[in-house]
């Protein structure tokens, strides 16, 4: 599914990747977990393809595939998709406007069959109704006003409706009370599958409570420094991530 | 030796000789004075610092006259119409028997060959001439148009809309001028339209002039659009919005040209309340001013602006917002907002707002930006399978509608949102 290799990323002069890999198979949940400014956003950011990040070695494969030169657009409707840690507010914009938008985006470039709006609304609804996700909040410009809570739970009801290969949970649970985070995390275990995979970041063990991961990857100073199984969550949220950070702990 | 004036003045001096015979003499000659007096606005005119109207207009185009023969005009309303064409109010055009009641229509032409001296007094400008020299020409000039008066206490449930057309192969000048009346407490929907039938480099310059008495309620839209990358046009509003009454504007302007829409709105009683809406498109060489005055004159007041361009290629948008506040305006609330997106790098935006507040107990505050569309917002679409042209097409679109959200009327909604759309799908990829 996602293999990658020796990956170095810069921003400006600094390199913040330094040489990471790491693979996921089909079907599992990876988590990824490590301090603060150790560059898991980057990893997710340059996954998805934001603009800003130089890759200057190494290789993201999906699939088999190169995806690095690909515009976001186009790895989207490959399968790649991404839980923002902040979605981004876009005041002008109707949430179904957007929905219907994107879903047909990624239906058209797969070439299939544009959804209808009457069909659209419904696999909207249904899934909104699982998210706790008003119809009020469908009724707004995408985002608008919206609560932490609230923006996580449309950006796993547009991972719902999407259906990707690979779905990337930046921080999640970062800003979320204990109910969101039940909803949220029903959400993404009720989208577990064979051929869909997960990657998800976060510096808590709380999170992996509620999405269990198959494997667990300890990120520190740019690159995967152990991995393991669930028990090894357990392990950091005792002994923190001290013994990773060397020389470069204060 | 004698300062020779020039082509300009020599073309617009023929023109008052023209028109000072046409009804309403001692109007027009007091206007043409406060002309006379200022000459056509340059870029050391502050008002007019952006908009270089005197190299525009360096020659005047004879003055329209009604085009011979019935023109079909296609309607994009479902309203009541009134057409001026060319200068002149065409009944033949418009739907005066469809009237509804409480409504009166007169042509301008009659009303001031008639002058009743209330209608004098609804046409005349005197305090707006005073300030700017395009007001004090188009009372000097004016050909024909509109005097439509809304009873007191009505209220129209069908839109009417006030449209006027410049449509001559030649090149002609035209100086119309409109008055929409409000009484007491009616409340009506009015679609100013203003367009061009003609690819000629019409020179258009109009008038509105609005009366809402105390407790009144009107929905201004206003549609502009034009053909030729050489037409004029100068439109101006001018507002009284009297006592506990209440104007809301909504103007979509696709540039052609040089145009300029200035608005000059006064709170003319307590209580009253404005909101100035709009958003500006201007591509290719097109320039397109908003410039607005918002003088509160009385106590507990309300004005909101809110103001959207989209400037793409080399076309450069202008907007100058000022909010006064007299010294015994207490209680003001006044917030005004004009945001810029610029979608080229030879595109350019002149925002300048200002508050001018004599008054201590006020609540008034402004806010200008100008940029490119905002990364992390087409980050997010395209990261959920939105191609970059689409999702920026979005953007653009949202943040123009961001202007109509108070818009109540559905179909005008829908009108303003798809001339939106049909412009953003001629934009280069």
């Amino acid at each position: 599914m996602l293999e990658i290799k020796n990956l170095h990323v810069s921003v400006g002069d600094r390199e913040i990747l330094k040489g990471l890999t790491l693979t996921v198979k089909d079907g599992e949940v990876a988590a990824i977990m490590g301090p603060n400014g150790t560059g898991k956003s980057t990893l997710s950011y340059v996954i998805s393809g934001r603009e800003g990040y130089e890759v200057t070695q190494g290789e993201v494969l999906l699939d088999g595939e190169n995806i690095l030169e690909l515009e976001p657009h186009v790895r989207a409707a490959k399968g790649v998709f991404l839980a923002f840690q902040y979605p981004v507010e876009i005041p002008g914009v109707a949430t179904m406007t957007f929905l219907k938008a994107a879903m047909n985006a990624q239906r058209r470039s797969r070439g299939e069959e544009e959804l209808a709006t009457p069909e659209l609304m419904k696999r909207v609804k249904e899934a909104a109704a699982k998210l706790g996700v008003s119809q009020e909040m469908l009724r707004r410009p995408l985002n608008s006003g919206f609560s932490g809570g609230e923006k996580k739970r449309m950006d796993i009801l547009q991972m719902t409706l999407l259906q990707p290969r690979f779905g990337i949970l930046d921080e999640t649970d970062s800003g979320l009370d204990i109910d969101a985070l039940r909803v949220v995390s029903e959400g993404v275990n009720s989208l577990r599958a064979p051929n869909r995979s997960f990657l998800v970041i976060t510096h808590y063990q709380r999170l992996l409570d509620y999405i269990k991961p198959d494997t667990v990857h300890v990120m520190a100073k740019g690159a995967i420094q152990r991995s393991g199984g669930p028990e090894l969550a357990l392990e950091l949220e005792e002994r923190g991530y001290q013994e990773y950070l060397g020389e470069e702990a204060a | 030796m004698i300062k020779l004036a020039t082509e300009a003045d020599a073309a617009f001096s023929s023109f008052f000789e023209e028109m000072k015979g046409q009804g309403a003499t001692g109007l027009r000659q007091a206007a043409w004075e406060a002309f006379a007096a200022k000459g056509l606005p340059n870029r050391r005119v502050e008002a007019w610092h952006y908009t270089d109207l005197k190299a525009a207009l360096g020659k005047p185009a004879p003055i329209a006259s009604a085009q011979a023969g019935m023109r079909e005009i296609a309607r994009a309303h479902d309203s009541v119409r009134l057409v001026t064409l060319d200068g002149v109010f065409r009944p033949d055009l418009s739907d005066l028997a469809l009237l509804p009641e409480g409504v009166k229509v007169q042509s301008l032409r009659e009303a001031l060959a008639q002058g009743a001296p209330g209608v004098m007094a609804l046409v005349a400008s005197a305090d707006v001439q005073a300030e700017d020299a395009m007001v004090a020409m188009n009372a000097a000039l004016m050909q024909d148009g509109v005097v439509l008066r809304i009873a007191a206490g009505v209220t129209l449930g069908q839109k009417i809309e006030l449209a006027t057309y410049v449509s001559s192969q030649d090149v002609q000048s035209s100086f119309t001028r409109a008055v929409v009346v409000l009484g007491k407490d009616a409340k009506a929907t009015i679609v100013e339209t203003a367009g061009a039938l003609t690819a000629a480099p019409a020179q258009d310059n109009q008038a509105l002039i609005l009366r809402l008495a105390a407790g009144a309620a009107l929905d201004l839209v206003t549609h502009v659009s034009g053909q030729s990358d050489k037409l004029v046009r100068v439109m101006s509003l001018l507002a009284h919005v009297d006592e506990g009454a209440s104007l809301s504007s909504y103007a979509l302007v696709e540039g052609a040209g040089l145009l300029r829409r200035q608005i000059f709105a006064r709170l003319n009683g307590e209580h009253s309340k404005v909101a100035l809406n709009g958003a500006t498109l201007a591509r290719g060489r097109q320039h397109a001013d908003t410039t607005l005055v918002v003088d509160h004159a009385f106590p507990n007041g309300q004005s909101r602006e809110r103001f959207r361009n989209i400037i793409d290629e080399q076309g450069t948008g202008v907007f100058q917002g000022k909010i006064v506040v007299r010294p015994h305006a207490q209680k003001t609330d006044g917030v005004m907002q004009s945001k810029a997106i610029l979608l080229s790098d030879q595109a350019t935006m002149n925002n300048k707002p200002e508050l001018e507040i004599f008054a201590d107990d006020v609540q008034c505050g402004h806010g200008a930006t100008c940029g490119r569309l905002d990364k992390d917002q087409l980050f997010y679409l395209m990261a959920r399978g939105i191609p970059r042209y689409e999702a920026e097409s979005l953007l653009i679109e949202g943040f123009a509608n961001e202007a109509f959200q108070g818009l109540e009327d559905e179909t005008l909604r829908g009108f303003l949102l798809g001339r939106i759309s049909s412009w953003l799908a001629a934009r280069s990829k």
